[in-house]
């Protein structure tokens, strides 16, 4: 489901202005001209020649990408989102009135009218009489959990098959690939329902469906990634020194590959968060009515959306805003790693 | 020869799919038995079923027997209206045809003239929604979207109407099954037109996804494309507007949208299950949902061979059409 977005050119173009962000202006300071030729200089002032190497090798793709993201509005945006949806997530008990399944509103409901807003209940009340601003915190905390364990699951099996099949090569890679064809020759969301559909009625079908819908594309990715480091000079110059081949694989190919995967599993995030409300709402995962799941809610104020039509808007905002975060920050790190925008 | 070497890279797809999704129904819990018969049913009911369909046969042989009905063009028996699954699918593919055609008209004719605008008058406010357009896309949930849609737009305003394909009252020959299709065939057009209400709330729901990603492409080719040697060229040789816009600009950067939107099928299949459950528009997702309500899987398993096929085809179709489109690809094969 996640698309493949062209960057966009705006971080470069904001940081070139200036004008917009005293920061960056600052930061740039008197070495402003040569960081613009690709950062690599910024700590230039510090040290002899020999630690600006040290820092170049260090400092790799990773530190200047990260420093492209603290310039980026869009990356800041998005980083913002996710850490609000993280801190809510995690401190759920904390934050959360009431308990994610509990009806202490349940006197309240009558079957033609569902109460709104009170003091009490500051964002109205559930056809269960669940509270919804702690349903919706705990909702946080299930679409964390299903996310990060959704996308780990597709992030293991994808660099398993992808390791085998751009570390081995010949028959190996083909039969891989043919397998991550077949994966991808099924529409997405029904690969999901029929995974979910094998793993029975309980919340870890939902996890594992996604997870595995995600392998073939992490696969694909790293493999492809993989196959253009492999072609590079250090390579050469690694076997040429008699390292062997495995160990060229692991400790350089490997990590210089994994920069598009990382990328990817902040965009599965998004997705993993949106088909997990998809599949809930299609009747997956088992759970009980009054479960504190975005999807589950969702799906539950379709009935309700004559009387009660808030029910549905509020999960829906949620889910929206936090695959918002992610992808804003998949995206701007997406940009930031990638060579061809890599101008300061 | 394209056509037909394409054709034979297919059988060993369909191979793969059929072997994994016999296995499939022998993976579900409780075995193919319980499947066919529900949770409840009593050992001496499995037995029998095992023996009828012969799931105690070796796995090789009864695999066999499967590829063998599917030849013949038995796809199975729904357990819930026990009518033939391929009658089933067969039914109910022009109202998901029809949805998916409308929503992917929906996606592009309004996502090449925004990317295109965008890419023109970069930062302006044309380009600025383009963006969030595109964010929304592929954020906002296709069934949150619908349910939006249908609230305000049917429930609230009456403009549309709420679930379905047609209106009770009207009552019209339909040779297509293409609702919209039929009634301009027929001349009957208030049927068509009733059709088109019908239609308008899902197709939009549904083409946001491909909407937002043929936006974004757009406006990535067209951005790349103007920069171009060739586009210099043609403007410095005097090259009137207009004719710089529709026969250099456009023509090149399509190429590459033009494979977006053929991509665009896998997600529309998907989608369609989500947004026909909102409006209860009766095509195959819909259908699928109910399949997947009631555990009736012989529906599943061969609804997804039959999409698979369908996606399959689409695929084949798109990459002969890049023929078409670029003659580079015609001199290549």
């Amino acid at each position: 489901m996640t698309a493949v977005l062209p960057p966009s050119p705006e971080p470069d173009e904001a940081s070139g202005s200036g004008l917009a962000q005293p920061p960056v202006l600052a930061e740039r300071g008197s070495d402003g001209d040569r960081s613009r030729t690709g950062g690599l200089f910024r700590r230039g002032g510090r040290g002899g020649r020999g630690d600006r190497a040290k820092d170049d090798a260090g400092a790799s793709v990773w530190r200047l990408a990260f420093r492209r993201l603290r310039r980026n509005p869009v990356a800041i945006i998005g980083a913002v989102i996710v850490a609000i949806f993280l801190v809510v997530a995690i401190a759920a008990p904390w934050l959360a009135p009431y308990a994610g399944d509990a009806t202490p509103g349940r006197d309240l409901i009558r079957p033609t009218a569902i109460p709104g807003p009170s003091a009490e209940f500051p964002l109205g009340l559930d056809r269960f009489g669940g509270d919804v601003l702690s349903k919706l915190i705990w909702g946080a905390r299930a679409s964390l959990i299903i996310g990060v364990a959704s996308t780990l699951i597709g992030l293991v099996g994808g660099l398993l098959l992808g390791l085998l099949a751009g570390s081995f090569g010949g028959w190996v890679d083909s039969g891989v690939m043919r397998l991550v064809d077949l994966m991808l020759a099924v529409p997405s969301l029904l690969l999901a329902v029929s995974i979910a559909a094998v793993a029975g009625q309980r919340p870890f079908a939902v996890i594992l469906a996604i997870g595995v819908v995600q392998i073939p594309i992490f696969a694909r990715l790293l493999r492809g990634s993989m196959l253009a480091q492999k072609g590079q000079d250090y390579v050469l110059a690694a076997r040429s020194l008699g390292l062997s081949r495995g160990t060229v694989t692991m400790s350089h190919v490997l990590p210089n590959s994994l920069g598009p995967v990382i990328v990817q599993a902040t965009l599965v995030l998004a997705t993993a968060v949106i088909e997990a409300a998809a599949l809930s709402f299609l009747g997956l995962g088992g759970g009980r009515p009054t479960t504190a799941e975005w999807g589950r809610m969702l799906t539950q104020a379709q009935n309700e959306l004559a009387i009660a039509p808030q029910l549905a808007i509020y999960p829906g905002l949620c889910i929206s805003i936090t695959a918002l975060g992610f992808t804003l920050l998949g995206e701007s790190m997406r940009e930031a790693l990638d060579p061809r925008s890599r101008k300061g | 020869m394209l056509i037909v070497r394409r054709l034979a890279q297919l059988v060993p797809t369909l191979i793969g799919l059929t072997i994994l999704l016999f296995f499939w129904v022998r993976a579900l819990p409780g075995g193919p038995a319980v499947a066919l018969l529900g949770e409840r049913a009593t050992p001496e009911a499995v037995a029998d079923i095992n023996r009828l369909y012969g799931f105690d046969r070796p796995l090789l042989e009864q695999y066999f027997t499967y590829v063998g009905r599917l030849l013949q063009g038995d796809f199975g028996t729904s357990i819930r209206t026990r009518r033939p699954v391929l009658e089933e699918f067969i039914d109910r593919f022009p109202a998901t045809l029809e949805l998916s055609l409308a929503a992917l008209l929906f996606a592009v004719v309004v996502a090449i003239p925004l990317g295109y605008v965008a890419a023109r008058r970069r930062g302006t406010i044309v380009d600025h929604t383009s963006v969030v357009v595109s964010l929304i896309g592929v954020t906002v949930p296709v069934f949150f979207l619908a349910f939006i849609l249908k609230y305000v737009f049917a429930v609230k305003l009456g403009w549309f109407a709420t679930t379905g394909r047609a209106s009770v009252d009207i009552n019209a020959t339909n040779p297509t099954n293409l609702y919209v299709l039929d009634g301009l065939l027929t001349g009957e057009l208030d049927a068509s037109w009733d059709a088109i209400l019908h239609l308008v709330l899902p197709a939009i729901a549904l083409g946001s996804i491909p909407l937002a990603i043929i936006a974004r492409m757009t406006r990535a080719s067209v951005m790349e494309v103007q920069g171009a040697d060739y586009v210099r060229t043609a403007r410095a040789k005097g090259l009137r507007p207009g004719r710089l816009r529709n026969r250099v600009i456009l023509r090149n950067a399509m190429l590459p949208v033009a494979t977006t939107i053929g991509l665009q099928v896998g997600l529309l299949l998907s989608g369609a299950v989500l947004t026909e459950t909102v409006f209860s528009f009766p095509g195959i997702g819909s259908f699928l949902y109910q399949a997947i309500s009631s555990s009736d899987y012989p529906v599943l398993q061969g609804f997804i061979l039959a999409i698979a096929i369908v996606y399959a085809l689409v695929n084949l179709l798109v990459d002969i059409s890049y023929g078409l489109i670029d003659p580079r690809m015609r001199a290549r094969s």
